[in-house]
């Protein structure tokens, strides 16, 4: 297979993820707004998105109204959400004859409602509606590869793509709650802290995941298990890494045993999440462990592609 | 005018039968309503065509009429023994202008245009490509006048595209009308990808791989045929290359693949030749191969088609092609040429001047139905117009009568109205000369009320183009070409004798 085919197959992954990311990003920040007086959430998610020294060129303050455009329209956000569908397109396009038609058509569909979204798309009123229309085609799209697409080399790069971006972004996400500060009248571990992390668990549609896991009511450090380290949780880091191993050994085993950096750094970060205990991760500290999580995932971005796409 | 369905009393011609009949049995909505799911067909497979001049919707559709165009096997033989002729006159000139240019020395066609074209590759002088072939793939735009009246418009020898719509026509063809097209006994097209593909891997270099290995080289996704070229490529089962994936060393083409360089034996570019390679021609492409030129004359890549295959086809050395067929296969033409004025000539350029209100005037270098006059359908300031550019360049332009082109019953508002038609088949040529069409081509229909301009770029259409088997006692007939006359001495090369015979041989 063609190295740019395999290029244009990984990012299309990513990006279909990615635009789902953002959208559960605003969503977050939204809920957190609701219930915040500091404001300090919209700079939280710009931090968490990683687009916090551009957004600073363009805006002195971080609010709703600037930004929802920013993260969801601005063509100056290469990760803004239409950037994301016309990247996602255009690295469809290139592979067109790689892709099944279900594939083709959900790319196609995602990007044609892009080009009808307008500015009013996101204005609070219409926000959730818009968003949820994101997030389908994001689900469908992982439906319609898993379901018709052939288990070659380029079925693994596609799924690297989404499972990688997606490891990024459950690590990006559970670090906003990092930056929010606690309302000055609010306590760790008190009402607004609860809602904090429920937040966080209705981000990732995993309110009902957590009880049936835990069956106890909502604490960080469950959260914190939950999304990082639990093989039941499909979006958790653990399971993102137990996905990207699975693809690397498939690739590896289909290119005759060739591994390269990309498959030692994604074994090692697996292990890591195998053997943590969500303890021994906080007397670390949670930022911590979450901005090296973030740092060795795009790594792994990068080795991937050293291996195998040029 | 010629409608190929309906005379002049609104009667069908005998062999348009099937089609008028079923033209009265369908009623217009259902034809409208086929028309709708027809292009929501085309949607989904995102076959589409970007224009470059206009603004708008970047992945338009060719508009697709579904009233198919017929030709009967009689008809077709004669059509694919004339286009076998012609193409492998071509090739003939081509292999001979790059080498000992005899046409040019036996005066039967000026020097200065051949070797001072700007298609012409010096670098292609005095070098064989693989398998002796340099337009692997050919277009040839035909119009009928009547109904055994048929000329060869234009030739296009270097980089042909529509063939995907010939296979996606005849596709949504079957899926719409199964019965009646089961009922037409259709020659099938279907085979196409399979004998490019053949024909490709037959040129293939003698030093390469044992199984070798075909690449489709595109410009990109912005390219306007760039479906086409996505297309083949998965038909073919071939990777799809832009420049940037090839990369040349010791002479071999690799392309980078996740495992690694992999040597390239053929490619079947679909970019033009200035771009093929900064190092030979333009410095500045971005789209091409640095070093694929040289990789080319050490003998070990194919390049489908040849870099230079282009001098072939101008429109100033189309008057020429004629020539060609008699000179190096000392053959009359099967098929005609449209006569053509050369205005670079002083008494021709005065009667091109004098009669401009009745004949088409084409710029040498201009494609895709513009920079040209249609002087019947001009205005008198249009034509004043063109006459200042004639006169202030006569060479670049050639003039031709206004043909009376064939019409084919249409869908439109209004109902099915006659509209003018040409066809494009697709000539392929592999080692040796061996030439093979698949039965029939690209229908392109001017969907304008009247206009004679056919061309996709300028609101044309396509149709699907049914070649009928023989009907019961439909005896076709063998043609044969007349042999050249008496002034037309043939070509002394030993080499293009034999070309010429194994590839008639091969014809079929």
């Amino acid at each position: 297979m063609l190295a740019r085919a395999a290029n244009s197959l990984f990012w299309l992954g990513r990006y279909m993820e990615r635009m789902d990311a953002v959208a559960r990003l605003i969503e977050t920040a939204v809920r957190l707004s609701a219930m915040s007086e500091t404001g300090d959430e919209w700079r939280s998610a710009i931090i968490a998105a990683g687009c916090e020294p551009s957004f600073a060129e363009h805006h002195a303050e971080a609010h709703y109204e600037t930004c929802v455009p920013y993260l969801a329209h601005d063509r100056s956000n290469p990760s803004s959400i239409l950037n994301c569908l016309d990247a996602a397109r255009y690295n469809a396009r290139s592979m067109r004859t790689a892709l099944t038609r279900e594939m083709w058509e959900i790319v196609n569909e995602a990007w044609q409602m892009g080009r009808k979204l307008t500015p009013d798309s996101f204005l609070l009123e219409n926000l959730s509606d818009t968003l949820d229309q994101i997030k389908r085609h994001s689900t469908l799209f992982v439906g319609a590869y898993t379901s018709t697409m052939l288990r070659n080399d380029g079925y693994s790069f596609i799924r690297l793509g989404t499972f990688v971006e997606r490891a990024d972004n459950m690590a990006r996400l559970l670090d906003v709650k990092y930056n929010v500060l606690l309302p000055s009248y609010a306590s760790v571990g008190g009402f607004v802290d609860y809602q904090q992390w429920t937040t966080v668990l209705q981000a990732v549609s995993a309110v009902r995941a957590y009880h049936w896991v835990f069956r106890d009511q909502v604490k960080p450090w469950n959260v914190a298990e939950l999304m990082l380290l639990r093989t039941e949780m499909p979006r958790s880091l653990r399971t993102c890494y137990d996905e990207i191993n699975a693809e690397l050994e498939r690739l590896a085993t289909l290119y005759g045993g060739d591994r390269g950096e990309c498959h030692r750094l994604a074994g090692e970060t697996r292990a890591r999440l195998v053997y943590a205990t969500v303890n021994s991760i906080f007397q670390r500290g949670l930022h911590e462990f979450l901005t090296e999580m973030v740092d060795d995932t795009t790594q792994l971005g990068q080795d991937i592609q050293a291996f195998y796409m040029r | 005018m010629f409608d190929e369905v309906f005379d002049l009393n609104g009667l069908a011609h005998d062999d348009a039968r099937l089609v008028a009949e079923w033209l009265q049995a369908t009623p217009i909505e259902t034809l409208k309503a086929k028309s709708v799911e027809a292009e929501r067909l085309f949607r989904r497979v995102g076959i589409t065509f970007a224009v470059y001049t206009e603004g708008g919707d970047p992945e338009r559709l060719i508009p697709f009429d579904l009233v198919p165009r017929h030709l009967t096997a009689t008809q077709w033989a004669r059509l694919e023994r004339g286009l076998t002729q012609r193409v492998i006159a071509l090739n003939m000139f081509l292999s001979d202008i790059y080498g000992k240019a005899e046409i040019v020395r036996a005066g039967r066609i000026p020097r200065d245009l051949v070797l001072k074209h700007a298609a012409f590759r010096p670098e292609m002088q005095g070098f064989v490509p693989p398998g002796g072939v340099y337009t692997h793939v050919a277009g040839i735009d035909l119009v009928r006048t009547g109904h055994d009246e048929y000329y060869v418009l234009e030739d296009n020898c270097r980089t042909p595209s529509g063939v995907s719509y010939m296979l996606e026509n005849r596709e949504v063809m079957m899926r719409l009308f199964p019965g009646f097209f089961a009922s037409a006994h259709v020659a099938p097209v279907s085979n196409y990808p399979e004998q490019l593909l053949q024909t490709l891997r037959s040129v293939a270099p003698a030093r390469g791989s044992a199984n070798p290995t075909v690449v489709l080289l595109t410009p990109g996704q912005f390219n306007s045929a760039f479906y086409e070229h996505s297309f083949l490529s998965d038909e073919m089962g071939v990777e799809l290359c832009e420049g940037s994936d090839l990369f040349v060393e010791d002479d071999r083409v690799f392309m980078r693949t996740t495992t690694g360089p992999k040597p390239v034996d053929v490619i079947y570019r679909r970019i033009d030749d200035d771009y093929l390679d900064p190092l030979a021609f333009k410095p500045e492409s971005v789209l091409g191969v640095p070093g694929l030129m040289r990789a080319y004359r050490a003998g070990r890549v194919t390049i489908a088609n040849a870099p230079g295959a282009g001098v072939a086809d101008d429109k100033s050395v189309y008057r020429f092609v004629p020539e060609m067929i008699r000179f190096y296969l000392g053959e009359e033409p099967i098929l005609a040429n449209v006569p053509t004025w050369d205005c670079a000539d002083p008494a021709q350029l005065s009667h091109v001047l004098a009669n401009l209100s009745e004949l088409v005037v084409k710029e040498c270098a201009g494609s895709g139905g513009y920079g040209m006059l249609i002087g019947p359908k001009a205005s008198a300031a249009e034509r004043d117009e063109f006459a200042a550019k004639l006169k202030a360049w006569p060479e670049g332009y050639i003039a031709q009568p206004t043909l009376a082109l064939s019409t084919s019953p249409t869908l439109v508002e209004q109902g099915v109205a006659p509209r003018h038609v040409d066809l494009r088949p697709f000539v392929l040529t592999g080692a040796g000369g061996r030439v093979s069409i698949v039965p029939g081509g690209l229908t392109r229909v001017a969907l304008k009320e009247g206009s004679l301009v056919v061309n996709s770029s300028q609101g044309g259409g396509t149709k699907d183009t049914w070649v009928l088997r023989p009907r019961p006692g439909e005896k076709v007939p063998e043609i044969r070409a007349l042999p050249a006359k008496a002034d037309g001495t043939s070509a002394t090369l030993s080499q293009m004798q034999t070309q010429s015979t194994q590839s008639q041989q091969g014809g079929q």
